[in-house]
């Protein structure tokens, strides 16, 4: 018990701990289950729980400041006429307009613009605000196809299938009533103010031999130029990814446990899938048994805050890694700028994920008119192209720091795991010992 | 007319043929199609295509503008995503025709399976025959005519697309009900029919489906209807 009213005689359950017992009173009180945004809370095993192995005797380094570390990635290069060419491995992550105000979306594709990589739709199809700032704008083809239509199809730089995300892999999308302006309405064919529940499935396919079909069909639209991504939330990472591969796809996006989610059922978010970790492992060594590991490119998401994580990511084999909930933040949610308003509404800056009520005070998960327009999108683009190069600039150095010319050179003979279960899940050493728990030796 | 023989044409240069500029040839002959997958999809020009066989999946999928005709059966997702234009089958379709179409007309002259016009938006749907399981399931916007009978769970999670049904209904999805047939309705259903060229059919012996509207905002007291 950390505040002010413990006593000595007051002990706390760990197991109905002071927000289990809230979460059974609000239930109560209200009937329905609890909705949120933001990711999965909970401690899981992650890339903290790993470390480098920097250059010493036996390896040499890059001179931090002189050595060029290169950052540039090609995605989709399997079957597209036209793949992506970024210049940083660290891609904005779908996120829809509708969850996400105008002015926001804006700002991601201006600040993605301004270091060279991609920004991404959402459920909800693509506006205008982001195609015009966005050089490099994945389009994504959700169950709910909502706003799909030919002409974006041809005017994105690729297409992501989406079949689930990470925070909610098995769910559909879902916005709440006071989300559904007129424009929102408008673009998604819906009554205004409903609370809108995203198909889970598919409408026109089913399983790996009818998303192989439909990969054609989305290539013969387009004239096989865009790269087709599958997007999964991380479950059963290994079938997935040889799945997609066999499907057809040019990239493959596993979105681990902790990824974002602008509205899910807090149950949603905290018991169903895999953290990022152990996803990231498993979907290598399943393009690796494919002997597709580098033509078939992995992008990570879930979770990624720095560029140790990004670093990290790349070592156990991505080939980039996407952020949502970070570039929430960098674009200023959560802002102690805001305390005062936030407390307002029953929250608190460092802790607001009530995403999905539409009255975030720093204008980015609204779309009251009044709320988004607080959020400069010059501003904040330029935030997130700031981020993003710290981002870079930090898995640079820690690339150096391995003797690494490329931050796709790191691999996981450059790290080493602080706990017994980041060993087993990344199938990298136990620090200080050459054991990997699962590997069978001999 | 221009004539392409699929047995002897790639696939793809046909589909690439179709998706040149409008000046173009205007009427296509297509052979042999053999239910090759996704002919004719991604048109975007007031061209007409005619396909002498039957299609696989996705058949005239995300069109815009033209009109395909088929002159047999078709495989899933026939003319899913439908922008505009018209797709016209002569023979049956399988599951999910229509699905998630945005406008335009589809109609096909035999029976289509389950989940026809699947998260439609704006199409407009006649089926001359009966269609299966989870027709209409949900449904935005646009009408569904179904001048057979209608398969179970029709129109569940139904927002406010209108389905008109003139034999039996297996049975009713989550918050779809049946609702008056007003003459409006019948003016509705004597265009869509006499548009997807059904005729020898009264339009006052459909029925008319829609949302019951109880499940557009949550309500625990609803909680057994999801």
């Amino acid at each position: 018990m950390s505040n002010g009213a413990w006593h000595p005689g007051l002990r706390e359950s760990y197991l109905y701990d002071r927000n289990v017992i809230a979460e059974i009173q609000r239930a109560s009180r209200e009937g329905i289950y609890d909705i949120r945004g933001f990711g999965a809370k909970r401690r899981l095993p992650h890339f903290d729980d790993l470390l480098f192995l920097g250059a010493s005797v036996s390896r040499y380094p890059l001179e931090g400041y002189r050595e060029r570390c290169g950052t540039d990635v090609v995605l989709g290069t399997r079957f597209a006429k036209k793949p992506l060419e970024l210049k940083i491995p660290v891609t904005i992550a779908g996120m829809s307009f509708g969850a996400l105000s105008a002015p926001a979306k804006e700002a991601l594709g201006r600040g993605a613009t301004e270091v060279g990589t991609a920004t991404t739709t959402g459920d909800g199809g693509m506006t205008e605000e982001e195609r015009s700032h966005s050089k490099t704008l994945v389009y994504q083809v959700l169950p709910s196809r909502y706003g799909l239509n030919p002409d974006d199809l041809r005017r994105a730089d690729a297409i992501e299938i989406v079949v689930g995300q990470g925070a909610k892999p098995g769910g559909g999308g879902m916005l709440l009533g006071h989300k559904i302006s007129d424009r929102v309405a408008a673009m998604r064919d819906l009554p205004q103010g409903i609370d809108q529940r995203s198909a889970s499935r598919h409408p026109d396919w089913t399983g790996p031999d009818d998303l192989e079909i439909k990969i054609h069909e989305l290539r013969e639209i387009t004239d096989w130029e865009k790269p087709i991504f599958v997007k999964v939330g991380a479950t059963r990472t290994h079938y997935d990814v040889q799945l997609a591969v066999k499907a057809g796809a040019d990239v493959i996006v596993v979105d681990g446990m902790q990824g974002g989610t602008a509205a899910t059922q807090d149950v949603f978010i905290e018991h169903v899938g895999i953290p990022t970790l152990p996803a990231t492992r498993l979907a290598v060594n399943a393009l690796q048994e494919l002997d597709m590991h580098r033509k078939v490119q992995l992008i990570i998401s879930g979770g990624i805050r720095t560029g140790a994580d990004v670093a990290k990511a790349l070592a156990l084999g991505a080939d980039a890694v996407s952020i949502g909930t970070a570039a929430l933040i960098s674009l200023g949610d959560n802002s102690p700028e805001y305390d005062d308003e936030y407390r307002k509404i029953g929250s608190a800056s460092g802790f607001y994920d009530d995403w999905q009520a539409g009255r975030d005070p720093a204008g980015i998960s609204t779309q009251d008119d009044k709320l988004s327009a607080r959020l400069d999108p010059v501003l904040g683009g330029r935030r997130i192209a700031n981020y993003l190069r710290v981002l870079t600039l930090e898995a640079q150095t820690l690339a150096r720091a391995c003797g690494k010319s490329h931050v796709h050179n790191l691999e996981p003979e450059d790290l080493v795991a602080l706990t017994v279960e980041a060993a087993a899940m990344a199938r990298v050493p136990l620090a200080g010992t050459d054991w990997i728990p699962g590997r069978h030796s001999g | 007319m221009e004539t392409v023989d699929l047995a002897s044409t790639s696939l793809r240069e046909l589909n690439r043929r179709l998706h040149e500029p409008a000046d173009g040839p205007r009427n296509w002959r297509i052979l042999n199609p053999n239910g090759a997958h996704a002919v004719a999809c991604g048109l975007d020009g007031e061209i007409d295509v005619e396909i002498q066989g039957h299609v696989g999946y996705y058949c005239a999928g995300m069109n815009k503008l033209a009109t395909v005709h088929v002159l047999g059966n078709a495989g899933t997702g026939l003319a899913e995503n439908l922008m505009s234009g018209t797709v016209i089958v002569d023979g049956s379709a399988s599951q999910s025709a229509g699905a998630s179409g945005h406008g335009g007309l589809l109609a096909v002259h035999g029976d289509a399976s389950a989940r026809c016009g699947i998260s439609m938006k704006g199409i407009d749907i006649v089926v001359r025959g009966s269609v299966g399981h989870m027709g209409a399931f949900m449904a935005q916007t646009g009408r569904l005519v179904v001048c057979g009978d209608a398969g179970d769970a029709l129109g569940d999670s139904i927002y406010e697309a209108r389905l008109y049904v003139r034999g039996e209904v297996a049975g009713l999805g989550a918050d779809c009900v049946e609702k008056e047939l007003r003459d409006e309705h019948v003016a509705e259903l004597v265009d869509l029919l006499a548009r997807a060229g059904v005729d020898g059919v009264d339009a006052r012996d459909f029925r008319r489906y829609g949302s019951a509207r109880r499940l557009y905002n949550f309500n625990i007291d609803n909680a057994a209807a999801y």
